[in-house]
């Protein structure tokens, strides 16, 4: 059989989801393939960490996908940056009637529409039925239930979820009436409703009616054990309830002061068009199919998905699932959450006063008045753009007097040499120094040039030194708050001497321990000591941060089984700082002790025996002979290791993320930040950079000088 | 009074060892576990043991066939090349910043040493559009000369510091004898620096092993990722399937911790020399 010549267009499609929704969403892309000879899809499940940077980096220089799957909160930034192309002329208008209401207005920005829903992420009451018959209806049924469970079990709650998570919490802010944004887009924290919900949700915290530590594990843990009756979840918590727990959903409680429900911030995920698309309209057959019930039916029923398409809940296996009607019910009390710019300042600055007000380290009208006022910082006008010339001439003529300065050394040297045969070393060097050059100081020139300009949504306007000036002066916040820089510096600087001072102790003491030719095991101890150094950091990081948890982790149970308190490790600087620390040195400690043990074994025995024939004791031996010795050749690994650890973002990023209020970040994760997470101040983060390069350059130019000098 | 202070040497001993293992057991823990949560309690020997959490992992596969044996060939190429490569690269050039003066010799050591303190965060945007003008982008190829020059700077001062220790009469017999230049580096400096030589392959493959971030950013296909790539498939917007991750992290360590044990012996005698000095 001959099978007839067609040039199907080819589609490529972007997603980041995992197991059932995954198994669900490829299953109809194959359906749609065994359908649609003319227009083959094909799916990239990819992962959910770096998603959103990814699509920002491909799609604007064409090596992206045709469609992908994204939240309409980040819509607003990639419209501005051109990811996505608008979709009006390409869908029939009438054919968005079939979506659910409120699933498609939020696709929409300045008056285009982006792309199709394909399903609405909300978070609702889960409870444990064989602890209560039926759920509260309002807070003050909620408040007495929690109260009366408290009474009877201690250790026992009627709630809890993730109260500390700002995402969560604005269930009850719109509950009590409140808004996060006001009519303009302007943040609207401080207002009386507001300052209710907190307050309601502090009473809570008081009275020691939610569990201490309020992360998404403890609230998973707490309800699949039975000592959390309800908790407050998304339909990826379904995948996390243990086998043969009786469970039910319900809708979130009506706020007792004011009649409305809890209404909780809602995530549509929709289908949108890749800008540079080869052939939208067929992206957009597709994307009309994907959407529509026949896909839903499948992405429901095999995904458990929650879908946007109204006739899909009509079928008879869906309408029976009370789960899925549960969310539908909470859906008509949700918020969109704003896709404009003005959002993203929002989370930390709000994250931060609702954890202080729940550790009962501020009160909520202060806390959200603080709030209030870093996200209007944060949303200040750019500055004015500066004219390039003046600072080219400076960088061109500083550029060829650093030229002129080297090749006259540089004459002065090789005269000094000499000889023949002086063009022989380039050519040992080159390989290395070439690719060195293009792809390390390349970039390296390039990113440190953009700290020279403001970016906005892919746009770059030169303003010369004002982003060094905005982070020396403090511009963020008050100097000895947690966001300025010379608090950040500080802390980077405690962190560096803490690190590396506990790594060369522990290192040379391990080796020191194990010189002895004579020690039994000796290899097995050398083998099991160097562990640490064979695991990725990552990992690592993940390892040790589930260690120092406050209800499960392994470090309070150790404390708990010395009849010692349980410590709250990252809820105060010097605790989460700690726990930094101590997972850092158990990474870096081998590296050191290695580098130790090699040392050693270069120190002549000689000089030792000589020394213990002089009567010199052990101690005066390692203080008098081996110490000295050692010194010279550690120096250069611990100047590598400073400047390692000074840049070590994976662990302070992955073990205290910052906490408290950002207090623990170092300079990299604040560059971090300020380029990812708070709303792509590229040329910002760049200039945290430089001015991270010039600190290191400098430290080590003196202390390489204070050395020679020594020696 | 021997046998005492011997004692104590092993009771430090001891007590080190088991706060270096603990944290591993309880992933080891979590890996055999048969449920996804993050299963926390002091002790970390496993209450249930099954291997299925490795076998899903292992098992993956995709429309064209066994992805993970895709990934895991794609890891090995890209470290091993990234071995070559580097080992290659960092040799020849300490070997030149060894032996020989030349007007540059200073900046250059200067350069390289500076290279390690530009924080990578804002370096991945340009690194990128590079990549993509040198149609490098979703190549393995251009991962490798990302991870190789990201290693160079390090093994360069290991081995030049070697270099420095290694007496130069051998060398310059060979010269005398009428032997090039390279002959004295191929022949005699090459072989008797074989302890750096294994650290600085180990330090290279290390790095190309364990990088997630560049990886992602530069392939898209799942067929072209690494291992590390794959592993953070597990880790999701929502929520984590803990013991996929585990036994992936397990799986994604055991290489390296085998190359560790195996070189362990040139580990203390190859790391000692790196100097940065002029």
């Amino acid at each position: 059989m001959i099978a007839p010549l067609v040039l199907a267009t080819q589609l490529v499609v972007w997603h980041s989801y995992r197991a059932d929704e995954q198994r669900a969403f490829e299953a109809c892309v194959q359906e749609w393939n065994r359908a649609h000879h003319d227009v083959h899809v094909e799916a990239l499940a990819l992962p959910h960490d770096g998603y959103a940077s990814k699509l920002e980096a491909a799609i604007p220089r064409g090596n992206g996908p045709d469609l992908f799957v994204g939240s309409h909160d980040a819509l607003g930034d990639w419209a501005r940056a051109g990811v996505v192309t608008p979709i009006e002329g390409l869908v029939p208008a009438g054919s968005l009637t079939q979506f659910l209401d409120g699933t498609v207005a939020p696709l929409r920005v300045g008056g285009h529409l982006y792309g199709l829903p394909l399903a609405f992420k909300t978070i609702v009451l889960f409870y444990r039925t064989d602890l209560i018959a039926t759920p509260p209806a309002n807070t003050d049924e909620l408040m007495k239930l929690a109260r009366a469970t408290r009474a009877a079990s201690p250790g026992h709650y009627a709630l809890a979820y993730e109260a500390g998570d700002f995402f969560y919490h604005a269930a009850w802010l719109h509950g009590f009436g409140g808004h996060i944004l006001d009519a303009h887009d302007r943040p609207a924290l401080s207002s009386e409703p507001s300052v209710a919900a907190l307050a309601f949700v502090r009473t809570m915290a008081d009275e020691e009616l939610l569990p201490s530590e309020s992360t998404s594990v403890v609230a998973t843990q707490l309800f699949n054990d039975g000592r959390a009756a309800m908790t407050i979840k998304g339909p990826w918590f379904l995948g996390d309830i243990a086998q043969g727990v009786p469970f039910g959903v319900a809708p979130l409680p009506v706020v007792s002061s004011t009649g409305q429900r809890a209404a909780p911030l809602v995530t549509v995920e929709a289908l949108l068009l890749a800008a540079r698309a080869h052939d939208p309209k067929a992206a957009l057959a597709f994307g009309a199919w994907l959407a529509g019930p026949e896909s839903a039916r499948i992405r429901a029923t095999r995904g458990r998905q929650t879908v946007a398409a109204r006739a899909a809940w009509d079928d008879p296996e869906i309408a029976a699932d009370p789960i899925l009607a549960a969310f539908r019910t909470q859906l008509s009390s949700t918020v969109a959450t704003a896709n404009v710019p003005a959002m993203n300042q929002v989370w930390e600055p709000a994250n931060e006063a609702l954890r202080k007000v729940l550790r009962g380290a501020a009160e909520p009208r202060a806390a959200l008045g603080a709030a209030e006022r870093k996200i209007l910082e944060a949303l200040r006008p750019p500055p004015p753009p500066v004219r390039a010339m003046p600072y080219a001439f400076a960088l061109a003529l500083a550029g060829v007097g650093a030229a002129i300065w080297t090749l006259r050394r540089g004459r002065a040297r090789l005269a000094a040499v000499g000889g023949p045969g002086h063009g022989a070393p380039w050519a040992y060097l080159a390989p290395a120094a070439t690719a060195m050059l293009v792809l390390v100081f390349v970039p390296f020139v390039v990113g440190a040039g953009m700290s020279l300009f403001w970016h906005d949504a892919g746009h770059w306007t030169f303003i010369g030194l004002r982003n060094f000036t905005d982070i020396l002066s403090s511009r963020d916040a008050p100097i000895t708050d947690p966001l300025s820089f010379y608090f950040t510096l500080a802390v980077t600087a405690l962190w560096t001497v803490a690190n590396v001072t506990l790594h060369v102790v522990i290192g040379v003491t391990l080796a020191l321990l194990l010189r002895d030719p004579m020690l039994r095991l000796r290899g097995v101890y050398r083998v099991l000591l160097i562990v640490p150094w064979a695991v990725p950091n990552y990992i690592t990081a993940l390892i040790w941060k589930g260690m120092f948890h406050r209800q499960f982790g392994a470090v309070n149970g150790i404390l708990v089984a010395l009849h010692l308190t349980p410590v709250a490790w990252f809820s105060r600087f010097w605790t989460s700082f700690t726990a930094n620390v101590v997972t850092n040195v158990w990474l870096g400690f081998p590296f050191m002790m290695v580098v130790t043990l090699g040392a050693l074994s270069r120190i002549p025995k000689e000089l030792e025996e000589a020394a213990a024939l002089d009567g010199a004791s052990r101690w005066q031996r390692l203080r008098y002979v081996i110490l000295p010795l050692l010194r010279p050749a550690l120096l250069p690994s611990v100047l590598l290791g400073a400047i390692w650890t000074f840049n070590m973002f994976n662990i302070v990023f992955f073990v205290s993320g910052g906490e408290p209020d950002g207090a623990t970040d170092i300079l990299v994760s604040q560059a971090y930040r300020w380029a990812f997470t708070r709303g792509h101040r590229y040329g910002y983060a760049a200039a945290y950079a430089v001015i991270i390069f010039i600190i290191l350059g400098v430290q080590t130019m003196l202390t390489q000088r204070r050395t020679e000098e020594a020696t | 009074m021997k046998t005492l202070r011997i004692a104590a040497v092993h009771a430090i001993l001891v007590l080190a060892s088991a706060a270096t293992l603990y944290p591993v057991l309880w992933v080891v823990k979590m890996a055999l576990s048969p449920s996804q949560g993050f299963a926390m309690s002091p002790s970390p020997l496993p209450t249930k043991v099954t291997l299925q959490n490795f076998i899903d992992v292992v098992s993956t596969h995709d429309a064209s066939g066994w992805l993970f044996g895709r990934q895991l060939f794609n890891s090995i190429v890209v470290a091993a090349a990234v071995t070559v490569v580097g080992v290659a690269l960092a040799c020849s050039a300490a070997y030149a910043l060894s032996r020989f003066r030349f007007g540059g010799r200073t900046l250059t050591l200067r350069a390289f040493f500076l290279s390690q303190m530009f924080p990578g965060v804002v370096t991945s945007i340009p690194l990128y559009v590079l990549l993509d003008h040198l149609a490098l982008l979703n190549r393995l190829a251009g991962l490798v000369l990302v991870y190789a020059t990201t290693a160079i700077p390090f093994c360069v001062f290991m081995l030049k510091g070697y270099f420095d220790s290694l007496p130069r009469e051998l060398e310059e017999a060979v010269l005398l004898d009428g032997g090039t230049r390279f002959d004295a580096f191929w022949r005699v400096a090459l072989p008797l620096s074989r302890p750096a030589l294994a650290v600085t392959a180990l330090f290279c493959f290390l790095t190309a092993w364990n990088e997630f971030i560049l990886a992602f950013t530069f392939m898209t296909d799942p067929r072209s990722w690494t291992l590390p790539v794959a592993l953070q498939r597990y880790v999701g917007d929502y929520s984590t399937e803990w013991g996929h991750f585990a036994a992936g992290a397990i799986l994604v360590s055991l290489p390296v911790m085998a190359l560790f044990f195996a070189l362990e012996r040139h580990l203390v005698g190859g790391l000692t020399q790196g100097g940065v000095k002029g």
